[in-house]
């Protein structure tokens, strides 16, 4: 099958890629780009591992054709802690052992990184609602909830 | 393994050339949270996608001067929630189209993608019915307009001929005192289809209804307009008769099946509870304005 | 052995060794690793729940561009079912080739008929599409009631039950007392019938494994799995390759929960990667994962229990009938030998069926068999406690086990905490608060028991220190969980170290000793075993090694605080040698310092907990809504409390799952209609409460740290925990799980008719 070359943008790094009209953009990252932070749980949009962002905004990368990237800035995972130095949500999650086996961890920091960016200080429920795109089979999600609100005050300080 | 070709047309002109061209083979992609899954289980294989992003009119929201909406068919409900005043006038509406899946699924899906997807489930089909919504289609042969609830033919299948697209909703102007509401029932508080879906828009002046529609998802082969249920809401103060009559027509309008996300006594009743619950959420939006 | 007091680091929710890698995504988990020439490996699955395979004709494929090769069960070590067991930890090979890949029949929808690797995954599915099978599609059953039908179809020809070909492929008892006397004696008996839907331990990662087979046979695995030991043995057996060439490396397990202690991938990638010469990837779908893996079995138990007037149970009877699925091995030994264990019963029997359908074969699934058990039990308890109106935990309490009780499953119970949990469950602010106003929603709480039996056994580590002075553990068990924070936790201490000195990390086959699976909530209680022996021989090594540069007795040496010490002023007086000082000074003073342990550890106690559950119901919708949770568990000793509040939370949503929506769902034509998250439906985020967690310690005697296992007892008691609160919520009592909205609903509308008749 012949390969479109994209031009995008992923964690702030220009970067191009080829790829087949029918490769999913997870597909792209986790293959040929490297960037096996994002999961694949389901392919169907519904367990949220493979969480990214487009243009700041959440979505599932195996609900998106790697070429609609053409033009757009993507976030993942790989994009979240800046020179080393994690950022607080990563920080909250280990101090609050929010994370057990860690498949759907780069998922839900990247959802719940979206929902603090839009909302810096939401309630328990904001949270559990924004988050429920995103399952965790470990946690029961409590960790998870508190880690996230504790981010929350934090980056607000 | 077929070749799959991908088009990404600048202007809605290009694209309904492209589709057309392209036969039963082509599939429009909007937010493709539909299309990508149905890809990916083997259900279709399209041999051209379509997609509709790059083309302002299906991607743009826009106050008309009356006092109405047009929504693009492939604005995302995220897209849409953002927007100062869709939210305020049409509430129900935009509650139903951030139902659709998770908060990663509604930064892509759109309300358009949702209504041709032809699901009986899809979640701002009830809404756009009761609202009053009408579509703008255009295909080789022009532009035309259809109600929402005339889209849906059955389960996967719409009314839309060959080669035409899904271009834009739009919605009516509010009258003072109007609101509207969109309720579901399903198993969990989030990422379930719908098992029942109601959507009410109602207007009351003086305290009695002076117009309804209510919208059914998941209880037949398509979403349905119930109008014996609008009928018996109008004239009245919605009182508990009167929503027990209207509750009654949902649960007569029901056609369901019996399958793994409810049974078909469960799904008539729970169409008549949740009228209830809409008619009251709508009732108390239309009156706080 | 001495228990550790005064810790600075056992007990401390200390940064877990993997934790950085896994919140940047640099964690590889079995998908996330390649190897350079890999090719793609896909599955050719029966469409049929039952259907002899008269042939398989492989050519049109083989002829296909880009396939590199096609195996079938021709390629697949046999195990007759003729010649007997061939054991393997729980497991019979002969069950497991035959579940790998069918070999005269297949057996459900999904099982793997036969499997193509090529240079693309797209090529090698395609390649499947051109396999012909020619099968003899049989009439088939799912269902425990109909596969235990005289004229019911029968799976395996070969099994006999009473002399007759049958689909029941085993029995357990356990059996105390005389329960006819016993019942004799009681003055309430209630006896009911439960069933339980099969549910999924549904690990958001789904089975995936790379495999190169050099061309000397030299075999590198790497997957993700409960156990590498596990995965060697059994693709050693299945591919008849050694055990000595097949290095089995333990990928990050994105969950298990039990699933993962049986493979499915590993041995069809290998004869995949050996015939065509090259690495071969295999990652299933998720529908794979749904209708191919093991689900826990469906169930249907009757459970009779009598009582005096005064609350003493006088006697107990329990049968349980689990779904096997394709093949035997259905965990009846749970269900039968768990369910009674947390109460002295004089007169009890408790039976268990292992019973044969066309689904999926049966996996583990946290405490297997234990949370079926215990549904039916400890609903049943708490209709006796109504009967009696006594207090449910005080009704617990009453006939709780304990030091001396002989259980039902044979041992007589050491010192064990269950009474300790019911009474905390009591005193809990959970329990003692009002139940709150639902708005027009009635709430209810309800308490469940469980146990769980915990494991020992294998378990190897090895501790070095490095020539700068800090310490490298390497374990054989996966990190499902944070064990190795709590591992690290026990070097430290041990050591007198900062935590941040000891790494953990898990060995692959070749690189470290047997160690069992990860299961049985059994790895931290073994593990930490192996590490204090293995840490103890560093330390006297480090004694040792002081008193020789101070030219005194090692006896005369202390370990504190990270250094050696004169043990007392007599000894003499010296500067403390610090670990980095004994490192910088190892090779002139006997080389590098390290041990290593490997043990067939005894001792394991059982875990015992008592949860309080409260629920709020739509009873328009027939929702019932989890709004207050508390699990209270003797844990032994809570190494790394976090993790373990961790287990208790994790095991109470994924009861909860259980007991509200979660089931496999069968159409008409034998298939799983329902293979995806979306209509499995495990709890989402926004359907829970916070889990509150009480922690009794009751430290293990035969532990050095005091640890018991943890990990599967939070899951036992919930079903019945939510079944009960849902009862006193409502008035209704349900025997079939799930208490999904339709059934809730029907069950009202029928409570509401039977009133107006």
């Amino acid at each position: 099958m012949s390969k479109i070359h994209v031009t995008t943008t992923i964690n702030g790094e220009p970067t191009e890629f080829l790829c087949a009209p029918d490769n999913t953009m997870l597909d792209v990252l986790r293959g040929p780009l490297g960037l096996t932070g994002s999961k694949e749980g389901c392919s169907s949009g519904d367990c949220g591992a493979c969480s990214i962002t487009v243009d700041g905004r959440l979505v599932c990368s195996c609900l998106m054709l790697a070429v609609e990237a053409e033009g757009h800035e993507i976030g993942t995972i790989e994009g979240m802690a800046k020179g080393g130095k994690l950022q607080p949500l990563q920080q909250k999650f280990l101090e609050h052992a929010a994370l057990q086996c860690g498949i759907c961890t780069p998922g839900m920091l990247v959802a719940s990184d979206a929902l603090l960016r839009k909302n810096p200080n939401p309630t328990e429920e904001e949270v559990r609602f924004w988050l429920a795109g995103n399952l965790c089979r470990c946690t029961g999600y409590d960790k998870i909830v508190r880690a996230v609100l504790d981010a929350a005050a934090e980056m607000r300080r | 393994m077929a070749e799959i070709r991908y088009l990404a047309p600048r202007s809605l002109d290009e694209a309904i050339g492209a589709f057309a061209a392209a036969g039963s083979a082509a599939r429009i992609l909007a937010g493709g949270t539909d299309l990508l899954v149905q890809m990916r289980s083997g259900m279709v294989a399209p041999g051209v996608i379509v997609d509709i992003k790059k083309i302002p009119e299906m991607t743009t929201i826009e106050e008309t001067s009356d006092g109405g909406f047009r929504i693009g068919a492939a604005v995302s409900g995220a897209v849409l929630a953002e927007h100062a005043r869709f939210g305020k006038v049409w509430p129900g509406v935009l509650e139903a189209v951030n139902l659709i899946g998770s908060k990663q699924v509604q930064g892509r899906a759109s309300a358009g993608g949702n209504l041709c997807n032809g699901s009986p489930a899809g979640d701002s089909v009830p809404a756009m019915i009761a609202a009053g919504a009408v579509v703008t289609v255009q295909g080789p042969n022009g532009r035309r307009e259809m109600k929402v609830e005339e889209v849906p033919a059955g389960p996967g299948r719409t009314n839309l001929k060959p080669g035409e697209i899904l271009v834009s909703f739009k919605l009516p102007p509010r009258p003072p005192g109007s609101g509207d509401a969109y309720l579901r029932m399903i198993p969990r508080t989030e990422m379930d289809i719908a098992v029942v879906g109601i959507g009410v828009s109602l207007t009351i002046k003086d305290g009695v209804c002076t117009a309804a529609r209510v919208g059914l998802g998941a209880v037949a082969p398509t979403a349905l307009l119930v109008e014996p249920a609008a009928k018996a809401l109008i004239g009245t103060k919605l009182d508990a008769a009167a929503l027990e009559k209207a509750a009654e027509a949902c649960r007569a309008a029901c056609r369901p099946i019996d399958d793994k996300r409810g049974t078909v006594a469960y799904r008539i009743k729970t169409a008549g509870v949740l009228l209830k619950r809409t008619v009251a959420i709508a009732a108390k939006r239309a009156t706080e304005k | 052995m001495n228990v550790v007091t005064n810790n600075k680091w056992i007990g401390q929710r200390t940064i877990r060794p993997d934790g950085m890698d896994k919140v940047t995504g640099r964690a590889q988990f079995a998908a996330d690793f390649n190897m350079p020439g890999q090719i793609w490996g896909k599955i050719l699955r029966s469409p049929h729940p039952h259907a002899r395979i008269r042939g398989i004709n492989t050519s049109k494929a083989e002829k296909l561009p880009g396939v590199k090769a096609v195996v079938t069960a021709k390629d697949i070590v046999d195990f007759p079912i003729e010649k007997g067991a061939v054991p393997l930890g729980i497991q019979d090979m002969r069950w497991m080739c035959r579940n790998v890949m069918a070999r005269e029949k297949a057996l459900f929808p999904g099982h793997p008929v036969a499997a193509v690797a090529a240079t693309t995954e797209e090529i090698a599915a395609e390649a499947c599409k051109l396999i012909e099978v020619d099968y003899e599609v049989l009439p088939w059953t799912i269902e425990i009631e109909d596969a235990i039908k005289p004229d019911a179809p029968v799976l395996h020809e070969w099994n006999k039950w009473e002399g007759k070909p049958s689909n029941i492929v085993g029995r357990l008892e356990h059996k105390k007392g005389d329960i006819a006397e016993g019942f004799k004696q009681a003055d309430v008996v209630i006896e009911r019938t439960f069933t339980t839907r099969p549910v999924h331990q549904g690990y958001i990662e789904p089975h995936a494994c790379t495999i190169s087979v050099a061309g000397d046979g030299k075999t590198t695995i790497w997957s993700s799995s409960q156990g590498q030991f596990m995965v060697r043995a059994m693709t050693s057996l299945l591919t008849g390759i050694p055990q000595s060439d097949i290095r089995a490396i333990p990928a990050e397990i994105g969950g298990g929960f039990g699933g993962k202690t049986i493979i499915y991938l590993e041995p069809i990638a290998t004869m995949l990667a050996k015939k065509s010469g090259r690495p071969v990837k295999m990652v299933m779908t998720r529908d794979e994962v749904m209708r191919a893996t093991g689900p826990t079995s469906a169930s249907r138990s009757t459970v009779k229990i009598g009582a005096t007037k005064d609350g003493r149970i006088v006697a107990a009877r329990g049968t349980f009938y689990l779904q096997a699925g394709a093949l035997p091995g259905s965990p009846i030994r749970g269900a039968a030998g768990c369910s009674f264990t947390p109460y002295d019963i004089p007169n009890l029997l408790s039976e268990g069926y292992d019973v044969c359908s066309n689904r999926s074969k049966v996996a583990a699934y946290r405490a297997p068999g234990a949370p079926i058990g215990a549904y039916a039990v400890e609903c049943v308890m708490d209709e006796v406690a109504e009967a009696l109106k006594i207090d449910p935990l005080d009704f617990r309490k009453i006939n709780g086990a304990k030091e001396g009780t002989k259980a039902s499953h044979g041992p007589v119970l050491p010192r064990i905490g269950y009474i300790e949990t019911v009474e905390a469950a009591k005193a809990s602010p959970h329990y003692n608060a009002p139940l709150g106003d639902g708005h027009g929603k009635p709430r209810g709480r309800g308490v469940a028991s469980g146990f769980w039996f915990n494991a020992g056994g294998e378990s190897s580590a090895q501790v070095n220190i490095t020539e700068d002075g800090n310490v490298v553990v390497t374990t054989g068990h996966p990190d499902i969980g944070g064990s190795r924070a709590a591992i690290a936790n026990i070097c430290a201490e041990l050591l007198g170290i900062d935590y941040s000195r000891v790494s953990v990390i898990i060995g692959d086959t070749q690189t470290v000793g047997f160690s069992n699976l990860t299961g049985g909530s059994r790895v931290l209680f073994a593990s930490a075993m192996v590490v204090t022996q293995s840490t103890e021989k560093i330390i006297q090594t480090l004694r040792e090694r002081a008193a020789k540069i101070w030219n005194i007795d090692p006896e005369a040496v202390k370990w504190e605080n990270g250094a050696a010490h004169p043990s007392s002023p007599n000894a003499g007086q010296f500067e403390p040698l610090t670990l980095a000082e004994l490192a910088d000074k190892a090779p002139a003073m006997g080389g590098p310092i390290g041990a290593g342990v490997q043990l067939n550890t005894q001792g394991a106690d059982g875990g015992y907990g008592t949860h309080v559950c409260d629920v709020e119901i739509d009873t328009d919708l027939g929702i019932a809504r989890v709004i207050r949770y508390t699990a209270v568990q003797d844990v032994g000793r809570a190494i790394h409390p976090g993790y373990v509040e961790g287990q208790l939370q994790g095991g109470v949503v994924q009861g909860i799952g259980w007991a509200l929506n979660e089931e496999y769902i069968y159409n008409k034509d034998g298939k799983v209609d329902n293979a995806g998250f979306l209509d499995y439906r495990m709890p989402v985020c926004s359907d829970m409460p916070m889990i509150d967690c009480i922690m009794v310690e009751i430290p293990n005697p035969k532990h050095p740290q005091g640890v018991k296992g943890v990990g599967e007892v939070p899951v036992v008691p919930v079903m019945a925990a939510v079944a009960n609160a849902i009862y006193n919520a409502l008035g209704i009592r349900f025997y079939s799980l799930p208490m999904s909205p339709p059934k809730i609903s029907a069950a009202l509308d029928a409570n509401v008719k039977q009133a107006a008749e």
